[in-house]
């Protein structure tokens, strides 16, 4: 409080102005006096209010079975080894249920079921009404929307607020776009006839479980296919309510189908002769894997695979808005995302002011329970991940980097990582490099944008970047000389399920969303 | 006894009478009185024509996603009058119980059809052109406005929907004059639209003589687009005197149909805005 | 817009473009609502709002006995017979707001009524709220009030000159009303963000503000619409930040017009705490601006007291 404004407030109240108290520091130090003063305890009353009382969403909502079966051909089918896996909570380290291990007898059943449906029912349907079986799964998605979200956070570790906010609006919204698709599938490529693959066989990961089912099935049924999916080990709970869904709106059996699994389960999938086409989100090296496995075969290919994305910052750039960006960027679910924006380009003569930005808005990140409604950074996905990163920091601080962790709060139970950060990275390091995957930024600086752009496209990957600036001109000549499949300018991390995603380089190839979304799943006559 | 429905007009999300006073009676195929309509008159099209204006700005500026959700909405509540409007048309056009049902459906569908083209056309009908220089150069459509809408002589559901749904996807409002065909579909109809979540003004509906207040249409210079339903041809006198009144405020005016193909309706209702932006640092 | 120069005595200096991405800050201000703020955290950011409101009343038809009525409200906000369900929870008893913000003319009848009470009195001056009437009036305005016994004055900047491009005259306008405004008032410059309109004009008129002497900015005169909105306090709670670390001075910060519930209070709290900190957390540097808002705030706190949501009628209206 200055001078002026405690002589007036003492005026006020008819009091002179006394000898001038020492102001204790405010922040984390106790009162020095015996006798609380009005100050400290304002102190105590306002952190009450700023350290925000526990806000937690009830996992009421969700019902868990104790075991969970493949769905194949409408129904839920046990395992033919009769063995299941944990499924745990990276929150909490706790089992939540149990999931099937799906072998290649197990494969082969959905395989089998898709191409029946396939030759059956599926293609015979008329476009209009496989159209209107999707907008009933986008309906009832949005009706169990809070059930969804609770199961993926807990399934996961992602906020409550994102898998709320994002996740499975989007996936809903991906079912209805798609829907609206199905009956207008001659639109889609000038005079030429468009027909369906036949059976798709789907590999997800465990970043957005829903969200990428809901990728990967709205345009392969849209476009009159069939699906056997695949979710990731860690995370098959919400594929597996999403049956309900699909149940609840009539879809015939067989039509999708899920067989749950880790590597082997996938590699049958990836395997099987019957299967057209293969779709696959997750790392490069399965990636690449992947790849070799149908190299020698007629089945088509997708892939969505991992990314080093830079986020461009430019002197030019509305700044307080660039570091949200930013912070989105490669906080937002953890950093598990593909297309994070994981390293920071900005341009050195802002490099001071920007990195002191950064650093006071990353404390402001709450990192905890993520069925917390004021969480903001949650669980890292599984305790192989979490090792992984930790890894990758120590080579980043024996690289030389300098390493900047937020003071907040972490859980000391389950699996967590604090945003932090490495500043004086050089492009040559190891983690300006690899992958990542985690809450882990690393700072490079540019002079010219031209030097932006080289060390932009110096990465063997080509997901995404982000560019920040207030000129026009630069941010299209900027984008047009990025070699990444989705350039966010002056945003970053917005998906749309009427926007083509999709990587260059070794990112992989294909697109999910929008027109270019069709392709994958068609054949051109 | 039953309770006989009074059919008034849908203006502004509401359900007035006619400023006129006057209504007519509405014969059902074999010449018993169905019901009386509202006969509209230039002060409710002029009113209507208010409640579009007011409406369309805050319309076209919601995403096209949003559109296509009102539209599924108004698929669903259709739907649950399924009953409604193929007795309508069994009694009122004569049409066979099973015909009946299936016009109603096409109806019914045509809503879904519209809801999923509503945040795709662009994608099929618009451009990134690659011009002769360092620039990006991008087409969009943006919507007309206010637009009114005169349906056809001969009644076919689906065509009604179809063309109503192609004109406010993109962002405008209409003002639809149903005085040919049908015009007792005004109050199934109308009651569709007015519990599917559309912002009031948006559709409004009008029983009348299209002839009547044809002139008065045709001159507003508010009204920036006149669609007009069925088979008239181009050079018809109606159709030739609608063009020298629309010739004032360069009106839009497009003669539409069965074979208008859905494309082709939602490009009628857009202007194309094409924007220029260096590439340069 | 490239960079302003203003010149004082002391010399020129530059106020740099500082360009805002509108979808970029309405995005973070909408992060802020999604805060979910309860039981202990509530009840503290509700006490705490009380003490931060000046009470107002700006109406031509204000009387003597209406600003008597304002004036009781403030000091005691809830009659006394509702304290005991306070007193039962082992809930403190409810604050005086922080400021009675009146027109000139009532200056002295609110200065009798808060006599001795420790709330402050913060008068509009230079002919609030449209600004269009001749400096050297203006002055005399501020004046008076001082004289007539405000301890804080609210002043609008000239928009019309600012539209212009003006930025001397705005300037130096600001300047002379703190001048005018002595020892023991303290000024608040109304920016009127509505007639601004776009977020960058609003971060330009802060900073001009705030180097011209300013001791809180403010959104607006709430005869504008739109008044306060988050995004726009968050563009002035960004600069006030920026002017701290490039200056060392905290200013504060005043949202006015449109702060209608508890709910809204809160959000706009939790702003101030993740933008500025806890430091800014008291009446010394963070204002509301409002009149109904005490009232929700009250319904809320007997909420979370009894369990039940009060009629609006038990608390008195003014």
């Amino acid at each position: 409080m200055s001078k002026k404004m405690e002589a007036r407030s003492l005026a006020r109240k008819g009091k002179a102005l006394s000898p001038p108290i020492k102001s204790s520091s405010v922040k984390k130090t106790k009162a020095k006096t015996s006798v609380p003063t009005k100050k400290t305890r304002d102190q105590k009353r306002t952190r009450a209010f700023t350290q925000y009382a526990p806000a937690p969403e009830s996992s009421k909502v969700v019902t868990l079975k104790e075991k969970y079966d493949h769905y194949i051909n409408g129904e839920f089918v046990a395992p033919s080894s009769k063995t299941y896996m944990d499924s745990i909570n990276p929150a909490t380290g706790k089992v939540l249920a149990k999931v099937a291990v799906g072998n290649q007898k197990d494969v082969d059943l959905a395989v089998a079921a898709a191409r029946a449906a396939y030759n059956n029912v599926w293609s015979k349907m008329p476009a209009s009404e496989r159209s209107k079986y999707l907008f009933r799964i986008a309906r009832i998605l949005q009706e169990r929307a809070r059930e969804f979200a609770v199961l993926e956070s807990m399934d996961g570790g992602k906020p409550i607020k994102e898998s709320r906010d994002v996740d499975i609006p989007l996936a809903a919204q991906h079912f209805f776009y798609y829907a609206g698709w199905a009956d207008k599938l001659e639109f889609a490529f000038p005079g030429k006839k468009l027909r369906p693959l036949g059976v798709c066989g789907q590999i997800i990961p465990w970043n957005f479980p829903l969200l990428m089912a809901a990728w990967k099935l709205a345009p392969a049924l849209a476009t009159g296919n069939t699906v056997v999916l695949k979710p990731a080990e860690q995370t098959s709970l919400t594929a597996l309510l999403l049956c309900e869904v699909l149940e609840e709106a009539g879809l015939p059996p067989g039509v999708v189908n899920i067989v749950t699994g880790a590597g082997a389960t996938g590699d049958a999938l990836v395997k099987h002769p019957d299967v057209n086409k293969i779709a696959f989100t997750g790392s490069t090296d399965i990636g690449k894997l992947i790849a070799r496995n149908v190299a020698n075969s007629t089945k088509k290919l997708t892939l969505e695979l991992g990314g080093k994305s830079a986020n461009i910052v430019f002197e030019d750039a509305a700044l307080d808005q660039a570091v949200e960006g930013v912070i989105n960027g490669i906080y937002f679910n953890q950093g598990h995302v593909c297309c994070a924006g994981s390293r920071l380009l900005v341009e050195e003569c802002i490099h001071d002011v920007f990195i002191k930005k950064l650093k006071k808005r990353m404390e402001t990140l709450r990192v905890g329970d993520p069925l917390d409604k004021n969480t903001d950074v949650g669980a890292i996905n599984s305790k192989e991940q979490w090792l992984k990163i930790k890894e990758l920091i120590e080579i980043g601080k024996k690289e030389g980097g300098d390493f900047y962790e937020v003071s907040t709060d972490a859980p000391t139970q389950g699996y967590f990582q604090k945003p932090c950060l490495f500043t004086g990275v050089s492009n040559s390091h190891t983690i300006a490099r690899t992958e990542i995957f985690g809450p882990v930024l690393t700072v490079l600086t540019f002079r010219t944008p031209d030097e932006a752009i080289l060390k932009a496209n110096d990465t063997p990957y080509g997901l995404a970047a982000g560019i920040w600036s207030e000129k026009g001109s630069k941010i299209h000549k900027v984008a047009s000389s990025l070699r990444a499949g989705v350039i966010w300018a002056n945003t970053y991390n917005k998906f749309d399920a009427a926007s083509p995603f999709g990587g260059m380089k070794e990112s992989g190839h294909g697109r999910e969303g929008g027109l270019q979304g069709l392709f994958p799943y068609l054949e051109i006559e | 006894m039953k309770v006989l429905k009074t059919i008034k007009l849908y203006i502004n999300g509401e359900f007035p009478r006619t400023e006129s006073g006057r209504s007519y009676p509405i014969m059902d195929h074999d010449g018993k009185e169905y019901a009386r309509v509202c006969q509209g008159s230039r002060k409710d099209f002029r009113n209507a024509v208010e409640a579009a204006k007011n409406a369309q700005a805050a319309w076209s500026k919601r995403t096209a996603y949003n559109r296509g959700q009102i539209l599924y909405r108004m698929g669903e509540m259709a739907q649950g009058k399924l009953e409604e409007f193929s007795q309508l048309f069994q009694t009122c056009l004569g049409l066979s119980h099973e015909k009946s049902v299936d016009m109603a459906q096409a109806g019914i569908d045509a809503f879904i059809y519209y809801a999923g083209l509503a945040d795709k056309y662009t994608q099929i009908l618009c451009s990134v052109n690659q011009v002769n220089g360092p620039f990006h150069n991008f087409t969009t459509p943006t919507p007309i406005g206010i637009t009114t809408y005169a349906d056809a002589d001969k009644f076919d559901f689906k065509l009604l929907v179809s063309h109503l749904c192609a004109i406010i996807l993109s962002g405008n409002s209409v003002v639809a004059i149903l005085g040919k065909g049908c015009p007792a579909i005004i109050a199934p109809l109308s009651e569709v639209f007015a519990t599917s979540d559309l912002p009031p003004g948006v559709i409004n509906l009008i029983t009348g003589s299209f002839d009547e207040v044809a002139g008065f249409v045709a001159g507003h210079h508010e009204v920036q687009a006149l669609f007009v339903a069925g088979d008239r041809s181009a050079n018809s006198k109606q159709v030739s005197e609608l063009k020298l009144l629309a010739v004032d405020n360069m009106k839009r005016l497009h003669l539409i149909g069965e074979k208008t193909s859905a494309l082709e309706l939602v490009m009628k209702a857009v202007e194309m805005q094409t924007i220029w932006h260096p590439i340069g640092v | 817009m490239s960079a302003i120069t203003l010149s004082t005595s002391q010399g020129k200096f530059k106020i740099p473009h500082y360009p805002i991405d509108m979808v970029g800050i309405e995005e973070r201000a909408a992060s802020f609502t999604k805060r979910s703020i309860k039981n202990s955290s509530k009840l503290e950011a509700l006490y705490l709002a009380i003490e931060m409101t000046d009470l107002t009343t700006l109406e031509g038809a204000d009387t003597v006995g209406r600003v008597k009525s304002l004036c009781a409200k403030a000091i005691s906000p809830v009659s006394a017979e509702y304290l005991p369900l306070l007193e039962k929870k082992a809930l403190p008893a409810i604050p005086h707001v922080g400021a009675v913000c009146v027109y000139p003319a009532m200056v002295k009848t609110a200065a009798k009524c808060l006599q001795g009470t420790g709330i402050h009195l913060a008068s509009v001056a230079t002919s609030f709220p449209s600004g269009q009437l001749d400096l050297s009036m203006r002055l005399k305005e501020v004046r008076k009030c001082v004289a007539d016994g405000a301890d804080e004055i609210d002043m609008v900047i000239s928009r019309g000159q600012f539209l212009q491009g003006n930025y001397q005259v705005v300037f130096d306008e600001i300047r002379a009303v703190k001048e005018a405004c002595g020892e023991t008032a303290h000024l608040k410059v109304i920016l009127e963000t509505g007639e601004l309109k776009t977020y960058d004009k609003v971060r330009l008129a802060s900073w001009m503000a705030m180097e011209a002497g300013a001791d809180f900015i403010k959104t607006s005169t709430g005869k504008v619409q739109p008044a306060a909105t988050l995004p726009v306090t968050l563009v002035m709670l960004q600069a006030i930040w920026d002017f701290y670390q490039e200056t060392g001075k905290k200013i504060g910060m005043k949202p006015a017009g449109g702060i209608r519930t508890a709910k809204q209070a809160i959000q706009y709290l939790v702003m101030v705490n993740e933008v500025l900190g806890e430091d800014w957390l008291t009446p010394d540097l963070f204002r509301f601006g409002a009149s109904t808002l005490l009232n929700d705030i009250l319904r809320q706190i007997f909420k979370q007291a009894t369990g039940q949501y009060f009629y609006q009628d038990i608390f008195s209206l003014d």
